[in-house]
């Protein structure tokens, strides 16, 4: 972008306003935002310095497509100045749809209630990356969509200062309108009566050029009216209260057919046989039809199976209830859950592939005192969005057009382009809201599976169903660990030696041939960047081969590796007669930003794909939220029999966050949570309103991973069906205060991190400390169930 | 043929009986605001109310419905100013939203027949609501506000 603009306007000042009209077209401007996209233009503000900003990189550079910023993509006007802002991550929960055009809005001096919001389909040349996942949104676009918002001002200013032939340091844009200025005898600028309203300034400004990043400014925090502030709601909050929002099953198309489809149960297995003789005779199934089988690595394929289509849901549900098929299993079918924990515990007993080594772990364990141990595990976990995945597809003229929850529209695009063999410009992919994604939804087999159909069908539209069975059995499940940890003793008690293993089936086998290994971006979880202050560490990783397909939920690979973490900290603290919090911040050691190399990390170390410089360990940021969530948790306090406090700091997705967790124990073994006390630190934040929601969901859906919830195989097969053997959090037991405390940022370079996720992996091992505080008893494997065993 | 009210309108059905009502109101009268989340009666995203009470619209026939009023959230209120479902705005209670059709409807429920229900009783009817985006406690405060205005 910037090496157009150089070209285009040349040197710097204000650019000959006319001469852009005249010579630039919107589209070469596309053309050149098109050629440099990749490169993440970041603007920042400096406190105090309202005219000046400081560019800082981020991960979105390393992302397919990097950053869009053009006003021309994101913003158009009408002649009413209704502003419409384009949405182009999704909104499953987490408020991007609404945060990141209220940024927009803001920089640009729109007034939010004449703004509207669309959601962009699927087209990461034009909006930049659009894969809403690893709590990137507003970590990656917080800097574009300001300076969107910005460039907007500085056009709409430009566009008045030609509807008056003024100067433009004399228009100055506010609250939907531009005001013009005049000089006081002072010299200073006052505000005259002239004003022109955004409306009546579209079309000239929308005909501008976009200025230079060098000639926009970022409005000083000061000045906001909607960033920082927490009173936007959500701009779909209306229509979810009255039943009108659009999620992926509520699209409907003339002569729409409805498909269901039985799934091999077993990953990998195949249609041997089938029998739709009875399906047929149920009224309104139309067709029955065998969809491929699939391979290893088969990344987001289809299941394959068989798929009843007719003219209803309930009609297909009760065709696909007769059919009978006979299963090929194939090898997965030897996936039994027992055998398979006891295998991963007996792999982090020996030693694994060394992924961390800092000073001389060995010779720090020949020399122990003392060796302390303790082994954690985890089963599966399913996503289990409330709505499971559906997607709606036909083919007109060789167009494919999907309507489906996705999270990631364009990667979703080009699997599609992929499967059936087209090019990536005949297919268009619309994103209706997310009931829900928690990961899942990052897959899209479910919009394969309506393309296929729809093509089976010569192009009419399908919707492809699942079932809450079909979602529990056959989905990308959270990986099932065992984390071994080891300490070193000396004689006076201090840790000198660290030693973490860790056995769990990995992502990458759905995406590579199976080498029972994790990569770096599992390792980069909660692994290798372990934060303490041992002069001896090593981080090993034992081998453990998928049987089922393993993918992203909600925080990922740091639930186990925080729960391991964090539950042993306490253990040693309770070994070594310590208080668990006073243990904690003596292993985190002194203030400082961990050195990647001193620390034995690995050369590769992910560290959320963000440049390491931005965002570093920082070890005082680690330690002060530790400080915040004890001190308002009030850490210490007496509490009456049975009920105790247990606390856990993790930082994941570039942000700190500390739990303390308040467990009362129920006379019947009920574990409770009256309070969760947690302050999160996520650097410059938007929409605090939004941050709060997601901690406190956070805690929920942490309270259901690490007390109800867990997928087990047997045969191959996943044991759990819906929501009566596959348990979450219900208003019935749930963490029924959430005190959520966001760090103010004390520096330019806290800069916007992750939220969506980090809330959840402190939760378990906060739940598991404060169960031992209430009881003395320890548990090491999750989910723990809901009721303490006598 | 049936007969039932569904949102004040008289409507004539002559599929199968056995048609679970959420089925119906989604599939055969385009009322998308119920969902499905399980189809087994353990989530509540379906729910809608028959005379006025709340039940499972994957757990209701047609037929059961035949003769009796159904409400799903699209006729809660004429214009979606029911207490309940402005107290869910007060409070920013959605995350997705997904499931909160089903949880209003429970609700609206609820205080029609309790108007100062105790927090027990608002867990009691409300437990059987699954949100997994965890907003329960937001869902809690929400009924105890709208309790006010009913």
């Amino acid at each position: 972008m910037l090496h157009y603009f150089e070209k285009q306007s040349g040197p710097a000042g204000n650019p000959p306003v006319r001469a852009i009209l005249e010579n630039v077209s919107r589209r070469s401007f596309i053309g050149g935002v098109l050629k440099t996209s990749g490169v993440a233009l970041a603007l920042q503000i400096v406190p105090g310095a309202a005219n000046a900003y400081e560019a800082y990189p981020t991960g979105a550079a390393g992302m397919p497509h990097g950053v869009v910023s053009d006003p021309h993509v994101f913003v158009a006007i009408d002649k009413d100045g209704q502003v419409t802002i384009v949405a182009h991550r999704s909104e499953m929960g987490t408020g991007a749809r609404t945060s990141l055009p209220m940024v927009v809005a803001d920089e640009m001096e729109a007034d939010w209630q004449r703004v509207r919001v669309i959601q962009a389909p699927g087209d990461e040349p034009r909006y930049g990356n659009q894969d809403t996942d690893g709590s990137r949104s507003v970590r990656h676009f917080i800097q574009p969509m300001r300076e969107c918002g910005a460039a907007m001002r500085f056009m709409l200013e430009a566009a008045a200062a030609v509807h008056w032939g003024v100067d433009r340091s004399l228009c100055k844009a506010s609250n939907h309108e531009v005001i013009q200025l005049s000089k006081g005898p002072d010299g200073k600028l006052i505000e005259t009566d002239k004003k022109i309203g955004y409306g009546a300034l579209a079309t000239i400004a929308m005909a501008m050029a976009v200025p230079r990043p060098d000639q926009i400014t970022f409005k000083d925090p000061s000045q906001f009216r909607y960033m920082g502030k927490g009173k936007t709601q959500i701009v779909d909050l209306h229509d979810i209260t009255v039943g009108k929002a659009i999620y992926g099953a509520d699209v409907h198309l003339p002569g729409m057919k409805y498909a269901v489809i039985a799934r091999p149960p077993v990953v990998g297995g195949k249609v041997k046989k089938f029998d739709a003789t009875e399906t047929k005779k149920v009224p309104g199934v139309e067709a029955v039809h065998e969809m491929a089988g699939w391979a290893a690595p088969a990344k987001f394929a289809p299941l394959g199976g068989v798929a009843v289509i007719a003219n209803s849901t309930y009609a297909a549900l009760q065709g696909r209830e007769k059919l009978a098929i006979e299963w090929e299993d194939g090898p997965n079918a030897v996936y039994n859950s027992p055998a398979y924990r006891d295998a991963m515990i007996a792999a982090a007993a020996k030693p694994g592939k060394v992924i961390r080594s800092q000073g001389d772990a060995d010779a720090a364990f020949a020399n122990a005192a003392e060796v302390f141990a303790a082994d954690y595990t985890q089963q599966h976990v399913a996503q289990a969005s409330m709505e499971p995945p559906v997607a709606l597809a036909r083919i007109v003229d060789g167009k494919i057009e999907v309507w489906a929850p996705v999270q990631s529209p364009y990667g979703t695009r080009e699997d599609i382009a992929k499967t059936m063999g087209v090019p990536i410009e005949n297919v268009t992919v619309h994103v209706t809201l997310l009931g829900g994604g928690f990961g899942r939804k990052s897959k899209c087999d479910f919009a394969i599976e309506a393309v296929q159909l729809s093509k089976t069908l010569g192009g009419k539209p399908v919707r492809v169903q699942w079932t809450r069975e079909d979602d529990l059995q056959h989905a990308f499940y959270h990986t099932t660990s065992a984390e071994r940890i080891e300490v070193a003793l000396d004689k006076a008690g201090k840790v000198t030696g660290w030693r973490h293993r860790t056995v769990a089936p990995s992502i990458l086998s759905t995406f590579a041939e199976d080498s029972g290994y994790q990569f770096k971006i599992e390792y980069g979880m909660g692994f290798v960047d372990m934060p303490f202050d041992i002069p001896n560490i090593r981080c090993e990783n034992g081998q453990a081969f998928a049987h089922t397909r393993i993918g992203w939920f909600r925080s990922v690979s740091n639930i186990p590796r925080a729960f391991a973490v964090q539950s042993f900290v306490a253990e040693l603290a309770h070994k070594l007669g310590r208080d668990p919090k006073d243990m904690l911040l003596e292993m985190i050691g002194p203030d400082r930003v961990i050195d990647i190399k001193t620390a034995g990390m690995p050369e590769d170390f992910w560290n959320y794909g963000e440049p390491y410089p931005e965002f570093p360990i920082d070890t005082a940021r680690l330690k002060n939220v530790v400080n915040v969530a004890a001190d308002k948790a009030g850490w210490g306090k007496k509490l009456p029999d049975r009920q105790g406090l247990g606390i856990a700091v993790h930082r994941s997705f570039v942000t700190y966050v500390a739990s303390v967790v308040h467990v009362a124990i129920d006379d019947d073994g009920t574990i409770r949570v009256p309070e969760v006390t947690t302050a999160i630190d996520c650097g410059f934040y938007i929409n605090p309103e939004r941050i709060r929601s997601q901690v406190e969901g956070a805690a929920v859906m942490g309270m259901s991973t690490a007390m109800y919830s867990g997928i087990t195989f047997k045969d191959g097969r996943a044991e759990q069906s819906n929501f009566g053997d596959f348990s979450v959090a219900r208003m019935g037991n749930f963490p029924q205060k959430v005190n959520v405390h966001i760090i103010e940022p004390t520096s330019p370079t806290h800069h916007a991190t992750g939220v969506g996720e980090p809330g959840v992996p402190p939760f378990a091992p906060a739940l598991c400390n404060a169960i031992f505080a209430a009881t003395g008893k320890r548990l090491r494997s999750l989910p723990t169930g809901e009721k303490l065993e006598a | 043929m049936l007969t039932i009210s569904v949102n004040g309108k008289e409507i004539k059905f002559d599929g199968d009986p056995n048609t679970p009502l959420l089925w119906f109101v989604r599939d055969e009268l385009g009322l998308t605001g119920t969902k499905y989340g399980c189809g087994v009666g353990l989530c509540g995203a379906c729910t809608v109310h028959l005379d006025g009470t709340a039940v499972r619209g994957c757990q209701t026939a047609v037929s059961e419905a035949a003769g009796k009023k159904v409400t799903t959230i699209e006729g809660l209120s004429a214009d979606g100013n029911h207490p309940v479902q402005q107290a869910w705005r007060d409070l920013n209670v959605p995350q997705c939203g997904f499931c909160q059709a089903g949880q209003m409807m429970q609700a609206a429920s609820l205080l029609a027949k309790n108007r100062a229900p105790t927090d027990a009783e608002i867990v009691d009817e409300m437990t059987g609501n699954i949100c997994r985006c965890g907003c329960y406690e937001r869902i809690h405060a929400a009924v105890r506000a709208a309790a006010g205005g009913v």
